[in-house]
Parts: C-alpha cells; sequence; structure tokens
C-alpha cells in the first residue's frame, strides 16, 4: 500500500524508473530484436557483413527478408544435433548438480548458524575466483599425462593413461564443478527457511524419515530446486568456454557453434539464426525462472 | 536428527568440499612447481612468478580489466539500486512486468547470445549514429554493466524487501521529503548490501571472457581474453601463477568483507527478533 | 511549527479532528466503509478492533500514507486531502517503533526538527527536554538496537512528540512489549501524553488497552465504527451484539418484545421459561427481535429459588473456571445453552459455594441487563 502512495506523490518518480528502464531497454531488449533482424539477412562481404533488410529500389521500399539461414540451420546434421547435445548434456549436468548440491544444501541449513555463515561463504569463494581458471585447472587434472593418469599409473591400476580430457565426460565433470554454486545457494535459501518442527510434526504422526523428506521437505523445497535448476541448466545449454577447454571434437555444443560460426566463419546472419532458435529453446525455462525467481523475493 | 545420519550427511558434506577445494589447491601447488609440466613435481620455485610479472601483455591486460571492473562495478551499483528500489518499492507501474523480466533474464542469459547481441547493437548503432565508434573499452563497460546491473538490482531488491517499511514510512512523518528519505534513511540502511553489489559487479566484470570477446576491439584485451588464449594453447604454470594471485587476493577479500558485513548484520538484527510484525 | 495555513473557519474544541465520510477501497475490498468522527481537543481516542478491521487504514489515512478513496479529513480546521505526510502536522508512534537504526537516540529525536531547519541550539535543548520527559537522558548516545523494547518504545514516543505535532498516532503501541511491561507503560504513557497536552489516536485490538488508555473508545468491524463512547459507556451499554461480545464477555438471550412502554421492556425467549424484564424503554415495536445481553458479573448464582417473577434462570453446573479473585461458572440451561457468571471469592475455603452438577438458579436486576436490536 505504501508502494502505491509513493508512486503517487513521489517527484521525479517517472525519471527514478526512467533511467534504468531505458538502460536496460537499450542494451538488453532492443538487440534480441536486431539479432532477429540480422538472422533475415544475408552473408555479404563487406563491414558490416550482412545484406540489408530493406532496400529502396524502382522508387519502393522492399524487404528482403531471407528464411535461408533457418532452413540452413534445419537441413545441416551438425546444428540439429548440437542443439539435442546441448540440452542433453545440461540436462543431465542439473540433475548431478541437483544429486550433488541438495545434501550439501541441506546439511549447511541443518548446522548450528555460527558454522552456517562460514560453511556459505566457502561454496560462494570458489565462483567468486575466475570461472575460466577453475575450468583450466581440470584440464591438469584429466589430461592424458596429468594427475589422475599418473597416480593410477603410479598405483598399477592401468597400464596405459585413461582418455578422459576432450571427452564429452571431462564437459559434465567441467559444467557441474563451475555451476555447483549455483544450484546450492537458492536450495540453501530455501532449507534454512523450512521449520524444523514440520519435520518433528511429520515424524511425530508417523512418517519415516523417507517418507518425511518426500512428503514434506521436497515439496517445501520446490521453489528452490527449481530456481536453482535453472540457473545452471540456461546458462549450460549456451556454455561456451567448458566445452572449448575441457570437450573434445565429439562435443557439440551449440554455443560453441555460435562461436566457430561467428569468430571463424564470420557468418553473422547464421550465428544470428543460432542465438534465436536457442533463445526460442530456453524460452520456457527462462519463464519458470523468473516466475520462481519473482515468488522467491516477495 | 540422528546421530549416524548427521554423522552420513557431514561426511558427505566433507566430499562436497574436497571436490570444490582439491583442484583449486592442486593449481596453486603447482604454481610453485621448478619444471615446465605443471603436472609433474620437480621441485620448488617461485620463478613463474616472476616470469608472469615480465609480461607486459599480461599485465597491460589486468590493467585494462581491472579499470573496467572498477568503471562497471561503480555504475552497475548506481543503476542496480535504482532497479532494485524500483522492484521492492514501486509496485505494479506500466510495463513493471518487462522491467521485471529485463532484470531477471540477465541472470541466466547464455553470454554467447548477449554478446553476440550486443555486438550486433553496437555494429547498427555505429552505422545509424556514428556512435559508438568501434569497440573497446567503452563499449565492453557498457555489456558490463547491463549484466552486472540485474545482479546488483536482485542483491539490493531482497535487502530492501527485508527492511522494515515503517522506517521509511517515519521518517516521512517526521517531514522528510521521498528523495530525502531514500539519501538520509534507506542508503545508509542498506549499505552493506550496496557494498556487496559493488564487489559481485566488480568480480563478474573482471572474469567474464565470452562477453567481453564478442565487444572488445583491437587494443582493449581483457585479462580473461589472454588467459584463454594462452590456455587453449595447453597449460603453463604462468597461469597457475597468475590464478593463484588471483585466488589468495578474491579470499582475503571475501573473507574480510564477510566477515565485516556478517559482523554488522549480526549487530543490526540481533535486537530485531523481539519486535513482531504487523498483525 | 507546522506551515500550514489556517484555511476555513478555525475549529472548535470538540471537532478538533473531524473525519467525514472517508472510505477507502482496496481492490474491491472496503478497508474503511463511510466513517464520519470527531475528535476533540487535547482527548485520547481509541479505534478499537480485531485485525482487518480497518482501523490500521483510517489511522495511516490521517498520518497521510494511504489517500482516502472518498471523503475528507479536516485537522484544526485544515482539509489535509493533499497534503503529503511530510508536511501534515500529524506524527506516529509505528507498532515496530521504526526508529533509524543507524542513528543515536539523540539524533532520531532530532530528526524530525532537522527537517525544518530548526536552529541547532534550539533542537538541542529541545532534544534534552523531550528526553528528560521521557527518561531517556542518560541513553541519548546509545543507538537503538542496544535498548530494550520498553526503552524504545520511549525514544520512540520522545520522536513523535518533539515537532509538537496536532495529533499523536499511536498505533498499537504496546504490540512490541511482553505483557508485564505492558501495564507500567500503558499508564506511563497516558500521563506522558496528558502532561504534553496533545491530542491523540491509537488503534489497538486489546480492549484492556482502549479501556486504560483511552477517554474515548471507537469500536470497528468490516471498516465501520459500530458504537462510539467512553470506557464507561461501551462496556455497560452496548448497542450491538458485536460490540457486547468483542468487549468483555456477555450472555445473549434472543427473545421477542411482549410488553413495550416508555419506562420498562419485558422480553420473552424461546429458550427461557421466564421473562426478561429491562427497566429502559426502547426505540422499537411489539413483537420485534432484539437480544438481552447480560455482562457475567452482573448476575448472582443461589441455591434458592429466587422470588421475583422475571430474571431468573434455573440450571445445573456445568464447569467451574477458577481465576483466583473471582471463579467463572458455567451453567448449563435445561435445554442445553451455557450460561456464564461471576461468582467472587471472598472467602478462602467455601463450603455453601455451588460445585459442580449442582442445581443452581441465576438472577439478576432489571436494570443488568441491555436490549440490543442489531
Amino acid at each position: 500500500m505504501i508502494r502505491k502512495f509513493w508512486q503517487r506523490i513521489r517527484p521525479g518518480h517517472g525519471s527514478v524508473i526512467a533511467i534504468p528502464y531505458l538502460w536496460l531497454l537499450l542494451f538488453f531488449l532492443i538487440p534480441f530484436i536486431i539479432v532477429l533482424k540480422i538472422s533475415f539477412a544475408e552473408m555479404q562481404l563487406a563491414m558490416p557483413p550482412f545484406t540489408d533488410l530493406t532496400e529502396y529500389a524502382e522508387e519502393r521500399l522492399q524487404f528482403n527478408v531471407n528464411l535461408g539461414n533457418y532452413l540452413y540451420l534445419l537441413t545441416d546434421d551438425l546444428y540439429v544435433s548440437s542443439y539435442f547435445a546441448s540440452l542433453k548434456i545440461a540436462f543431465i549436468s542439473t540433475v548431478l548438480c541437483l544429486l550433488i548440491g541438495y545434501p550439501m544444501a541441506y546439511a549447511i541449513a541443518r548446522s548450528s548458524p555460527a558454522v552456517r555463515t562460514g560453511l556459505l561463504m566457502l561454496i560462494v569463494l570458489p565462483s567468486w575466483t575466475s570461472f575460466l581458471i577453475r575450468v583450466y585447472a581440470w584440464i591438469g587434472i584429466l589430461k592424458n599425462n596429468g594427475l589422475i593418469n599418473n597416480a593410477l599409473m603410479a598405483m598399477g591400476i592401468i597400464d596405459e593413461p585413461l582418455h578422459i580430457l576432450h571427452t564429452n565426460f571431462a564437459v559434465y565433470i567441467g559444467i557441474v564443478y563451475a555451476y555447483l554454486p549455483f544450484m546450492i545457494l537458492p536450495l540453501y535459501a530455501n532449507l534454512v527457511k523450512l521449520d524444523y518442527s514440520l519435520l518433528e510434526a511429520a515424524s511425530d504422526l508417523g512418517a519415516r524419515p523417507w517418507k518425511t523428506f518426500l512428503t514434506v521437505t521436497l515439496p517445501l523445497t520446490k521453489a528452490g530446486i527449481i530456481a536453482g535448476s535453472m540457473l545452471v541448466f540456461i546458462p549450460a545449454v549456451g556454455e561456451f568456454v567448458i566445452p572449448e577447454l575441457l570437450g573434445g571434437p565429439e562435443t557439440l555444443m551449440i554455443g560453441k557453434v555460435l562461436w566457430q560460426e561467428f569468430f571463424n566463419n564470420r557468418d553473422w546472419p547464421v550465428a544470428s539464426a543460432v542465438a534465436i532458435v536457442m533463445l526460442l529453446l530456453l524460452v520456457v525455462p527462462m519463464v519458470l525462472f523468473h516466475h520462481y525467481q519473482n515468488k522467491e523475493l516477495e | 536428527m540422528s546421530a549416524r545420519r548427521s554423522g552420513l550427511l557431514f561426511t558427505y558434506l566433507a566430499f562436497g568440499y574436497a571436490f570444490l577445494y582439491v583442484p583449486i589447491f592442486i593449481l596453486m601447488v603447482f604454481s610453485f612447481n621448478e619444471s615446465r609440466l605443471v603436472t609433474v613435481w620437480a621441485g620448488f620455485s617461485t620463478k613463474w612468478y616472476g616470469e608472469l610479472f615480465r609480461d607486459q601483455q599480461m599485465l597491460d591486460a589486468a590493467w585494462m580489466s581491472l579499470r573496467i571492473a572498477f568503471l562497471t562495478a561503480t555504475a552497475a551499483t548506481a543503476l542496480g539500486t535504482l532497479a532494485g528500489l524500483i522492484m521492492a518499492r514501486f509496485g505494479r507501474f506500466r510495463g513493471h512486468h518487462l522491467f521485471a523480466g529485463m532484470i531477471t533474464a540477465p541472470l541466466v542469459m547464455p553470454e554467447v547470445i548477449t554478446g553476440l547481441s550486443l555486438l550486433l547493437l553496437f555494429v547498427s548503432m555505429e552505422q545509424m549514429l556514428g556512435w559508438p565508434q568501434g569497440r573497446g573499452m567503452t563499449t565492453i563497460w557498457i555489456a558490463h554493466t547491463t549484466f552486472s546491473t540485474a545482479f546488483v538490482a536482485i542483491v539490493i531488491a531482497s535487502r530492501l524487501r527485508e527492511l522494515d517499511i515503517s522506517v521509511e514510512e517515519a521518517a516521512m512523518d517526521l517531514g522528510a521529503r521521498p528523495a530525502k528519505v531514500f539519501f538520509v534513511i534507506t542508503l545508509p540502511i542498506i549499505a552493506p548490501a550496496l557494498l556487496s553489489g559493488w564487489l559481485l559487479a566488480f568480480t563478474l566484470s573482471l572474469d567474464d571472457l565470452v562477453i567481453a570477446s564478442f565487444v572488445s576491439g583491437p587494443g582493449s584485451t581483457t585479462l580473461p581474453m589472454v588467459v584463454f588464449s594462452s590456455v587453449r594453447l595447453g597449460v603453463s604454470p604462468k597461469i597457475n601463477a597468475l590464478a593463484t594471485i588471483i585466488i589468495v587476493l578474491v579470499s582475503i577479500s571475501i573473507l574480510v568483507a564477510g566477515l565485516l558485513l556478517a559482523r554488522m548484520d549480526r549487530k543490526k538484527r540481533a535486537p530485531r527478533s523481539t519486535e513482531n510484525g504487523d498483525a | 511549527m507546522n506551515a500550514i495555513p489556517d484555511a476555513g473557519k478555525p475549529a472548535t474544541k470538540a471537532n478538533y479532528v473531524q473525519i467525514r465520510n472517508v472510505t477507502k477501497v482496496f481492490d474491491d475490498v472496503y478497508a474503511v466503509d463511510d466513517v464520519s468522527l470527531d475528535i476533540s481537543q487535547g482527548e485520547i481516542f481509541a479505534l478499537l478492533g480485531s485485525s482487518g478491521c480497518g482501523k490500521s487504514t483510517l489511522l495511516r489515512m490521517l498520518a497521510g500514507f494511504e489517500a482516502p478513496t472518498s471523503g475528507s479529513i479536516f485537522i484544526d480546521g485544515v482539509d489535509m486531502s493533499s497534503i503529503p505526510p511530510y508536511r501534515r502536522p500529524v506524527n506516529m508512534m509505528f507498532q515496530s517503533y521504526a526508529l533509524f537504526p543507524h542513528m543515536t537516540v539523540e539524533q532520531n529525536v532530532a530528526f524530525g526538527l532537522k527537517q525544518e531547519g530548526v536552529p541547532r541550539r534550539l533542537i538541542a535543548d529541545r532534544v534534552q527536554q523531550l528526553l528528560k520527559l521521557v527518561r531517556m537522558q542518560p541513553y541519548a548516545r546509545r543507538k537503538p538496537d542496544s535498548l530494550s523494547g520498553g526503552q524504545r518504545q520511549r525514544v520512540a514516543l520522545a520522536r513523535s512528540l518533539v515537532k509538537q505535532p496536532k495529533l499523536l498516532l499511536l498505533d498499537e503501541p504496546m504490540a512490541a512489549l511482553d505483557k508485564k511491561l505492558r501495564e507500567q507503560m500503558q499508564l506511563e504513557l497516558v500521563d506522558i501524553i496528558e502532561s504534553v497536552g496533545v491530542t491523540c489516536v491509537m488503534v489497538t485490538h486489546d480492549q484492556h488497552e482502549a479501556m486504560t488508555m483511552a477517554n474515548r473508545i471507537g469500536v470497528m468491524d468490516e471498516g465501520r465504527i459500530l458504537q462510539i463512547g467512553t470506557p464507561t459507556e461501551i462496556y455497560e451499554m452496548p448497542n450491538c451484539r458485536f460490540t457486547a461480545g468483542f468487549v468483555g464477555s456477555v450472555n445473549l438471550f434472543e427473545g421477542r418484545v411482549v410488553e413495550d412502554e416508555p419506562g420498562y421492556v419485558v422480553i420473552q425467549s424461546e429458550d427461557l421459561p421466564q421473562k426478561l424484564y429491562i427497566d429502559h424503554g426502547i426505540t422499537g415495536t411489539m413483537d420485534m427481535q432484539v437480544w438481552v445481553a447480560v455482562r457475567p458479573e452482573k448476575i448472582l448464582v443461589r441455591r434458592q429459588r429466587p422470588e421475583s417473577e422475571y430474571n431468573w434462570l434455573q440450571g445445573k453446573v456445568r464447569d467451574i473456571a477458577y481465576f483466583g479473585s473471582h471463579s467463572i461458572y458455567h451453567v448449563a440451561l435445561p435445554g442445553g445453552r451455557v450460561v456464564m457468571a461471576h461468582v467472587s471469592n471472598q472467602q478462602r475455603d467455601c463450603e455453601d459455594c455451588p460445585t459442580w452438577e449442582d442445581e443452581v438458579f441465576l438472577s439478576w436486576e432489571g436494570n443488568s441487563g441491555v436490549v440490543l436490536t442489531r
């Protein structure tokens, strides 16, 4: 109710909203419209390297909408399988993060308040150091002559090095490692608010621990599960650094494809089309995230 | 909770932390390795640190990144505080759905999409308006500010939502105009959140590779870009040395800031528990 | 002190604050529904009601945090509709006290004067004066979080009095205190407010608080004011079933008017064998449906059958709730309904006092009951 009031009488209310609003419109929303526009253009060898959508010829304004880029994405097997592979890798990584992160978040939320802050800080700390460097750390561990292979060979378990780096397996490790904190934080925020007496009430009423977890804890932390999962899944679909550094030739991820299309082939219209299709695939997860994120804040 | 089960849980927790920290420790240990091979120990040496500090390209890039991060953090804190205030206090205005969407979407938007879209915006703007001329520090700064603003806004909005709104009403009741209420009452109370927002934006900017790669130009190479091109060619103890420095610096500042914030928070929140909410 | 021009004719003492047909609608819900009310200068007026009855909304409209959907508010003859909260001669003590956590006690109290550009010397004097009034001088340089609940309340009071407002608002002033402290602070608060002489409107859901502190009480339900009166009037002469039940406990008997004279009425209830006699006239008609309210402490519990033709009942003691100073007897009538009666415990052990399962007679005087028509 006070909000309405502020809105009504606050002098310069409009300009307070206008500054961040216009910034975000100009630098976040409008760029997507431009991407959409260029995805309908054709590549040309010039700067900028794409054709204009509108043309003034024969005294008429002409629109040159070109669906070729999208047809190209559909017909070339590389793109379709990249989309599927990205969704699959992101999905499996999200599930792994959830399986590892949930018990951790639970344990932190159940620890004494004095320890809790420290434990939480230890979860956050790695994500404040460099993402790139944390991915790089795994190269030395997973390499053919890396730590794992050296250790296994020294112990005589294997004779020749396991090929781990530059496989999808390494990509899974990388994604789970890099995104785990983003799963744990919302889960923790949810679990710490959970009234412990509800669990006691459930077990008092005869529910076994596992049943209590399934019927009380899990449903009450649904918002955290969804927020955490989306925080992992959505960026993982478009991940570039991890497949580039840890993945191999067989790792087809759409973020990497887009990068190559743009930087190596310099085909901006196709890169734009790749981005638009990726966005369309991510609309539902993003709306889901937005919904639960807002719920969390209110 | 039974002792056995809580024991199990904490063993699990210990493994979780090991997973998070062992790779980082290995990375740091091998920065002191004599050998160029970062995986075989050949004796203690600090020579890679020396080499790192003689690498002019690396130093230039680091300086560039620090400058951009500082400017980004400052701008994003200002914009993000306004955005957070709007989200927490302004309720439903025309277009508030779109606004809320533009705050949450950057939190999860794949970086390649953000990077590509901003680059295309800058190119189109240059074509139409003649600005920005080429790409460089300014375009990176704009890009970083845009996505960092969303993170700062979330931090500020959640702090404002737990702030007792009657404190602001009391100030207004005693004769302070809304703008004065914001600067004299609201801002000082949420100052710790402002600080965490600033630090968050700073590290986000310092850490970004993908978006900067899209919107940078010649002469505006950031540290992650240099690291990335080096890492692509293989492991190098120099990168380990750099990583160690970054990790140590970040850990120290996070620990200091964290302890400081926790103390401020405890002091502020402890007596609040005796106050009941509104009926 | 506050730069409000005196528009219109000056208010009289009796209508210092005028609330005229004020209505507030939130998303189709009538939070406050056509309330009109006059508050006289220097009085303490309590809005009493359960949560969600609209009392807080009415208070917030007086402070200026909400604008009425329709109707108007005048304070000392000045229309408040276009005046924002920061320019109203009204100050509020908030339920949570809302002390500024980053300022000392002194700075909190000085805040209101600073907003008006009062010279620093004068501010310092005035702040000292107020801190002395609320006995908080020794804590002037403390921050709010190092104070106890009672101390914070006193600082909040000093802060809201420092500008000498024409109207002081108290929002559930005791809600943040524990029970013991509450009773002590109620009287202390009234002493301070009366010594300053400020007109005061308070909001509470606690009938004891309202009756202890206020000169007059307005009972609110569903956005409307049902009754306005002194604590005695509200308690002894409730004008409707809601007020009778909300303030104190009551026995209600439903019935019809069978004799309607200017000096008395007789009511026949289907549940009861005896008729009910009330020694005041009512504005009503023969055979109309009414309720007779009888407070438990007005009812006498005896073993003997009363002689009177009217106003007695026979029943069996179902339950006795012992409160030390008195006990409440729950007496079941043959029809099954239960009537409550106070029995004061004058003797330590009373041998012929009725006990569980005893047959007893309940009776009361003709001037004890009140006839309610709604």
